[in-house]
């Protein structure tokens, strides 16, 4: 497979979140706000790509039976330095996203892609995949949160497009997570059917 | 004693961990959809659950804080409970083979559980007691494992309903827990 295949594999054939189903705790906690899926996506594909570096480098010397808690490590170190990170720099998102940062530790994307590909490929594929894989999910986060912001607040980006008497507060309470990415799931699968990627 | 019943009663339904807090969906939606194994998973869970909030608050108090690396927290949390984990797959693997069987992939993934992490990080974050901090672990482990068998008795029902073929799996059970999380949003009136 060409690098750039690996690149775009992660954005729609493969999409985390999509096509995969992975992922869905921060994709449901935090798309209350388009502001708040755009720097969860940022800051999981920041770990994603440094997580899949290091682990496509030391890929020989981690022993196979030890690897898990090696890669669990590699990952919380990450999730650490980018905790720290947007505390001193991105003080209100950090405040947004609050237990869901740490919490990008025990998401099933980064240490899936550990196993499954950057354990088994050089460090340039692992590179492009740990991009796409990113910006898939960032992409995934972005459309759901849309749903959500557009509905529910009547804003995107916090700019008001809705007359403010129209929105409908469910969709940023918790079911109207449950209820946005079940239903684009479907109309996924649907066109999925329908033209056969 | 009032204080213990208002963790416990928020804990289980206000902010029920999976319905309010979106913590531990995947195996929310992998595993309901049998209740005999959604009652296996939620015992795993909640056993990893309180023993690893127990631990994870002693390490805390007793090594993280007084040598001030209280910025490991994340990775010394994390180790723990992977060990824990692994500490209960052998054990059930020796006592219980059928749980063992039926519980699948989905026992090494109690590591990635985030409401294990997720329940020890609130504990800290609350600046919980010892006492405090295992009523709020248990009563988190008690609303997982209530929303796990609500959760699939409702799809074991769903088997016989004419479902639209692009909606069947996840998008229904999604759409299902919403319904359900809106009938828990009823519950937020009680304290």
């Amino acid at each position: 497979m060409s690098l750039m295949q690996e690149f775009t594999k992660g954005i729609v054939k493969e999409n985390p979140l999509f096509r995969l189903v992975l992922g869905t705790c921060p994709a449901l906690a935090v798309t209350t706000s388009v502001e708040n899926g755009l720097g969860m996506g940022a800051a999981f594909t920041g770990v994603l790509l440094a997580s899949n570096i290091v682990i496509s480098l030391m890929r020989s010397i981690i022993p196979a039976s030890v690897r898990i808690p090696a890669y669990v490590v590699i990952i919380a170190s990450f999730v650490t330095m980018t905790d720290q990170l947007m505390h001193a720099f991105t003080p209100s998102l950090y405040k947004a996203l609050g237990i869901f940062i740490p919490l990008i530790v025990v998401n099933c994307i980064i240490l899936g892609r550990a196993e499954a590909f950057a354990s088994r490929n050089s460090i340039l594929p692992s590179i492009m995949d740990a991009l796409g894989m990113g910006l898939g999910f960032t992409i995934a986060l972005g459309l759901v949160s849309t749903f959500r912001e557009v509905l529910g607040a009547g804003t995107f980006l916090g700019i008001q497009i809705l007359p403010e008497s129209v929105p409908a507060i469910l969709m940023i309470l918790p079911p109207g997570g449950f209820i946005t990415l079940g239903c684009l799931l479907a109309l996924l699968n649907k066109l999925q059917k329908k033209y056969a990627w | 004693m009032q204080e213990y019943l208002i963790i416990i009663i928020s804990a289980v339904l206000i902010n029920n961990i999976v319905l309010s807090q979106f913590l531990g969906i995947c195996p929310f939606l992998g595993v309901s959809k049998k209740l005999s194994s959604s009652l296996g998973m939620g015992g795993a869970v909640s056993f990893v659950l309180v023993l690893s909030g127990a631990i994870t608050w002693l390490v805390r108090q007793y090594i993280l804080l007084p040598f001030d690396i209280g910025y490991m927290q994340t990775v010394a949390f994390i180790l723990i409970i992977a060990s824990l984990v692994q500490f209960v797959e052998m054990v059930m693997r020796k006592f219980t083979p059928p749980l063992y069987k039926a519980l699948g992939i989905y026992l090494p993934l109690i590591t990635t559980n985030c409401a294990v992490l997720g329940v020890a990080i609130i504990n800290v974050q609350k600046d919980f007691s010892f006492g405090k901090a295992m009523t709020h672990s248990l009563a988190h482990a008690a609303g997982f494992t209530l929303a796990l068998v609500l959760m699939s008795g409702i799809r074991e029902r769903m088997e016989d309903a004419d479902i639209p073929e692009s909606m069947q799996g996840t998008p229904i059970a999604l759409v299902i827990a919403a319904l359900m999380s809106i009938s828990f949003l009823g519950f937020s009136g009680l304290i």
